[in-house]
């Protein structure tokens, strides 16, 4: 058995290991810092003084969640911290047949549990849907939120299934062979978010 | 790595490592949750083919499939098509026809899972064959020894008792050395296999001198069923040489503890004040082997070629 690893970037597909790929960065430290400033304002601006709990989808999403808790803290200083947690959704997949066996990642749900409080659940990419959806039935299994809530760093399209997110930081139109990379500087260094193009096949004008 | 979990010793340290990682997960996963089951193995089904009386692990590896949503069928041999003359490739058969995506089975002759595995096509694990192997119950054994002691390099094992009728001990040999533990086993000179010399394990017949500093120490049972020689000659002698009473387990490191994969004899292997005092862990392995067959099963079981 190879020991699976936890898998690079939640776009959903690999990055092209073609030499002629370029990678155009769309976002950037600042623009990915601006983004989270901007939708804990708008997580606050919703939700008013309600308890919010921020469950980052594991990997990137619960560093993205630590962020915005940060922010969600300093903008309404005063109120209680904001309860920041994990939730790992491989044993909810509905793929779990046609892949090899992921590892588990870390679920922590913050002490005070996420019944009658607003969850918002927190990921880097959202695709087709399906993360969510398995994050949705996960969710359940811990408890009944009043309301459950969907921030993502960038919306690539190509849904799947009937979801939307609720804060979005950049929509970016997406090609169902590009693959978009978020980099995180707790995970690889450096903030950035970068669109990979599909090599054109032969004859097709870009 | 097989499709199979057939023995411990098969197990490379990273796959260990990677299954026992599984499990801290999954008791992570459903910690203090009211709904203690997740639908990861919605759809496939799990049989427990029991040729040998077991209540403990059967029920282990009833629950841990349920917890996972897999159907489970439990077939035993007693008052089956086993008891009527059926052999065990027709069972296996039989097993094949009706689509099972797993087998655990438990068997009194040793290889039995292995031969089984060449007649079907669903994963295979082995709950016991014989004084062969018993690699769920080492798995569990060495995630509460990595529980209690952090880590397994370096720690000494001490695993006291029936050792020539033990599948728990060859396992276990196998797998805590696997992960790094020094081991050693301790027994009188006619309950120890021949070859154990082969092992990965010092041998010794002293239970005093091997206690002194140990991090852990792991009592088997005295298994009456599968004796029919004169091992030793009276059950107070064997509890007076090689059972573990207040006074021997105080021998241990601090917080040093004792394990036992049960059913116990109590009084005449461990004592009732030992196997119930404080440094024992005895009940939580058994929840533990429950965690421990969730994540064997999950990484057999998805993906459709095996994990382990």
């Amino acid at each position: 058995m190879t020991v699976p690893s936890s898998g690079a970037s939640g776009s959903g597909t690999p990055v092209a290991e073609n030499a002629a790929a370029v990678a155009t960065e769309i976002l950037g430290p600042g623009d990915i810092a601006r983004t989270i400033d901007r939708i804990a304002h708008q997580i606050l601006e919703r939700n008013g003084d309600r308890p919010v709990v921020l469950l980052g989808i594991p990997t990137r999403g619960v560093y993205l969640a630590r962020r915005l808790g940060e922010r969600l803290d300093t903008f309404a200083a005063g109120s209680e911290p904001v309860g920041v947690g994990s939730l790992d959704i491989t044993l909810y997949r509905d793929d779990l047949r046609r892949r090899p066996p992921r590892a588990l990642l870390e679920t922590l749900i913050p002490g005070g549990g996420i019944d009658d409080a607003v969850v918002v659940l927190v990921d880097d990419v959202l695709y087709s849907g399906r993360t969510i959806r398995a994050a949705l039935d996960a969710l359940r299994d811990h408890g009944r939120p009043a309301v459950v809530q969907l921030a993502v760093l960038v919306d690539r399209g190509h849904r799947q299934l009937p979801i939307r997110a609720d804060y979005v930081g950049k929509n970016i139109p997406t090609a169902l062979g590009d693959d978009v990379a978020v980099r995180l500087a707790e995970t690889d260094g450096r903030d950035a978010v970068e669109l990979v193009r599909a090599a054109p096949t032969a004859g097709e004008i870009r | 790595m097989p499709r199979h979990l057939l023995a411990a010793g098969d197990l490379d340290r990273p796959t260990a490592e990677h299954l026992l990682d599984t499990a801290a997960r999954i008791e992570q996963a459903i910690a203090g949750r009211e709904v203690r089951k997740l639908p990861t193995l919605r759809g496939r089904t799990v049989v427990n083919l029991f040729f040998e009386d077991s209540t403990r692990t059967r029920i282990s590896f009833e629950l841990a499939a349920k917890r996972l949503s897999a159907d489970v069928i439990n077939f035993s041999a007693k008052g089956s098509s086993v008891s009527k003359g059926e052999s065990l490739k027709d069972t296996a058969w039989t097993l094949q026809a009706m689509g099972a995506d797993a087998v655990v089975c438990r068997h009194s002759s040793s290889g039995a899972p292995q031969q089984l595995s060449a007649w079907v096509d669903g994963h295979v694990v082995n709950a016991g064959d014989g004084t062969h192997e018993h690699p769920t119950q080492a798995l569990l054994d060495a995630y509460t020894l990595r529980r209690h002691l952090g880590g397994l390099q370096d720690r000494r094992i001490v695993i006291v008792g029936d050792v020539l009728h033990s599948r728990v001990a060859r396992s276990n040999v196998l797998l805590l050395r696997t992960l790094g533990a020094d081991v050693t086993l301790v027994a009188p000179p006619t309950l120890l296999p021949v070859g154990v010399s082969d092992w990965p394990a010092t041998v010794s017949y002293d239970l005093d001198r091997a206690l002194v500093g140990a991090d852990a120490v792991m009592m088997l049972r005295v298994q009456q069923e599968r004796m029919q020689g004169a091992f030793f000659p009276t059950a107070r002698e064997y509890s007076r040489g090689y059972g573990l009473d207040g006074r021997r387990r105080d021998l241990l490191a601090p917080n040093g503890i004792v394990l036992h994969p049960g059913p116990m004899n109590r009084g005449m292997e461990i004592t009732p004040q030992v196997a119930d005092g404080a440094n024992s862990v005895i009940v939580e392995q058994v929840t533990n082997g429950v965690t421990v067959r969730m994540a064997v099963l999950y990484l057999l079981l998805s993906g459709s070629e095996g994990a382990l």
